[in-house]
């Protein structure tokens, strides 16, 4: 072989090799948007389903009224994207501090030991599938509210309620929240740490200072992520949130929220004038609520990282 | 470079203290350092063994650091010195399986003694890492946070310390108009002397510096190699250093490390013209490193 065709080699492998590489690169391109397209073919799919009913009334008077009679027509969601607000809120509110202080437990504190118990605990509780946190919600969480909690504060309560519902979905946010958390918390280098306790701080101070406010957007950003599955949550909430078109005036009475209303009611009484276009509204206005959501938060932290680095 | 103050530190530990302020012990360790002339700091280390994971890391250390002085630590990569370095403010015991045996003493004080409170022994070692590490916060919060969780809340004070030790390392007049902006957009020679007006905010004896100029370029290390010149008239400073040119410019006192062990350890001038030991001349004539 002499050095021309050792060239002619060369150049023929390299031609092939630098190929490969824009081929890769195409491809990985291609799947990329096709998940930023299904985004955009869901929300459009959803406009287009919704758009009779929003020819025959304004989204005002949709979104703002709070009476539901799809016999007589009147479709109003605002008991419905109340629902969803409240119950993801209960289980936001209460999963925030315990994923967090479980978290800071997890990196700062813990043995090695404790965190070897710990993550597959953590991974069976993300794992299992959303029946069987209504199920037990149902067994447990119910009866305990009806019995014990509700008695102390209202006059009577089934138990499937709001609470029952926010509680039910706070435990399947928790592990997800707390993965996130503790991702978080592990990505912050040790000089941190260490220059803050050679000052003296004691570990808290060093973790209130320093670890809390160097994650703070990310923070943010994890709860973001979070509220946005937790409003998503279809299955285990509706089996406990109890089902009644109501604007929910305590955390005791039932509730219902938008995935509910959804899943119960496709595909049954659709012959009824607009019913299926108005659950498709629903689902949009789901798809928007999440959409806003995600919108600002990334807001959000752009400022915050702004102000911090 | 113009140092201004530098050699009187302000003592806002001893300003009006009232009765709880000094019976909640923050300011208390420090009352026998008020005067210079009676400070006389001294660090001792005993057999100190270091095992992380099964290795032997450091095999019975046994030395003193002088006082204001500058002591090095040399020795190829991997042979501890970091380690030695870390153990002196109890900074390896956020490690998983470290054992640790022999004494540290500080000022008389053991440090592995069990029951001991370490905030208050840390204190009095300013450390600076290799890469600098501005903590999350503003220029100003940076200087101050040393002091804050100390105890100190006056906002007058504060203001002073913070002037007062960005003064001490030449940083005040360049960032003095953006004191409250975050301290992570300083260039990294400004962020790394930031960390040690930072250390020094706390009122230490030691300084404990663990390569602390070599992600810098060379006028930055050089500014703080001036700082370190300056600075031993009042500290002693511990400086880990790769280099040896560093070493030979501003070493008084030099610890050569192998294999976790101390090789040879004494005065400079004694150690580089007249090493005792092959390993030592080996390792300054570089035949390995």
């Amino acid at each position: 072989m002499n050095s021309e065709q050792a060239g002619q080699i060369i150049r023929f492998t390299s031609k092939f090799r630098l190929m490969k590489d824009k081929m890769a690169g195409s491809v990985m391109l291609t799947f990329t948007m096709v998940s930023v397209l299904l985004v955009v073919l869901i929300g459009i799919g959803l406009l287009i389903k919704s758009m009779p009913i929003l020819h025959e009334k304004s989204l005002w008077e949709l979104l703002c009224t709070s009476k539901w009679k799809p016999m007589r027509g009147d479709f109003g969601f605002l008991p419905f994207v109340m629902g969803t607000l409240w119950v993801t809120a209960i289980a936001v509110l209460w999963t925030l501090p315990v994923a967090l202080f479980t978290a800071i437990f997890l990196t700062e504190n813990s043995k090695a030991w404790v965190k070897k118990v710990v993550f597959p605990a953590l991974d069976i509780l993300a794992g299992l599938p959303s029946v069987v946190y209504g199920v037990w919600g149902i067994l447990v969480i119910v009866p305990w509210i009806s019995d014990t909690l509700a008695p102390h504060f209202v006059e009577y309560s089934t138990g499937y309620s709001t609470l029952a519902a926010g509680i039910v979905l706070g435990i399947m946010v928790l592990p997800l929240l707390i993965s996130l958390f503790v991702e978080l918390f592990s990505s912050v280098p040790r000089e941190y740490r260490e220059a803050s306790l050679s000052l003296g701080a004691t570990r808290w101070q060093t973790t209130k200072y320093v670890l809390l406010k160097k994650t703070f957007p990310g923070i943010i950003a994890s709860v973001t992520l979070a509220i946005s599955r937790a409003m998503g949550e279809t299955i285990a909430v509706l089996m406990v949130c109890g089902n009644i078109v109501q604007l929910p005036s305590s955390l005791f009475d039932g509730c219902y929220p938008l995935p509910a209303l959804i899943a119960n009611n496709y595909g049954e009484m659709l012959s009824l004038p607009l019913y299926e276009s108005a659950l498709m509204l629903a689902a949009l206005i789901l798809f928007c609520v999440v959409f806003v959501f995600n919108i600002m938060s990334r807001l959000i932290l752009r400022k915050l990282e702004q102000k911090l680095v | 470079m113009n140092i201004p103050f530098l050699g009187k530190k302000i003592k806002w530990y001893m300003q009006d203290l009232n009765e709880t302020e000094l019976k909640k012990g923050f300011f208390r360790p420090y009352q026998k350092f008020c005067t210079n002339e009676s400070r006389r700091s001294n660090m001792i280390v005993e057999n100190l063994n270091v095992t992380i994971q099964h290795n032997h890391i450091l095999k019975d250390v046994s030395t003193e650091i002088p006082d204001r002085k500058i002591t090095c630590i040399i020795g190829p990569s991997g042979c501890g010195k970091s380690t030695l370095l870390k153990s002196l403010n109890r900074l390896l015991d956020n490690n998983e399986d470290v054992k640790i045996s022999g004494k540290v003493l500080v000022d008389g004080e053991e440090l592995y003694a069990p029951g001991v409170e370490i905030t208050h022994i840390r204190r009095k070692m300013g450390l600076l890492s290799q890469r600098p590490c501005p903590l999350p916060m503003s220029i100003y919060d940076n200087i101050a946070y040393g002091c804050r969780i100390h105890g100190l809340r006056n906002r007058k004070k504060l203001n002073m310390v913070v002037r007062h030790y960005l003064q001490a390392v030449g940083l005040w007049e360049e960032v003095k108009d953006r004191l409250h902006s975050p301290a992570g957009r300083m260039s990294i020679g400004q962020q790394q002397r930031l960390c040690l007006a930072r250390g020094l905010a706390v009122e230490p004896q030691f300084i404990l510096a663990d390569e602390a100029t070599s992600a810098l370029d060379p006028i930055s290390s050089k500014t703080i190699e001036d700082l370190f010149l300056k600075l031993k008239e009042e500290y002693a400073i511990v400086l880990v250093t790769h280099t040896l040119r560093q070493a030979l410019r501003i070493a008084d006192y030099v610890i050569f490390m192998y294999m976790g062990e101390i090789v040879e350890a004494g005065p400079a001038e004694q150690i580089f013209k007249n090493p005792q030991k092959e390993l030592t001349q080996k390792y300054l004539s570089g035949v390995f490193s």
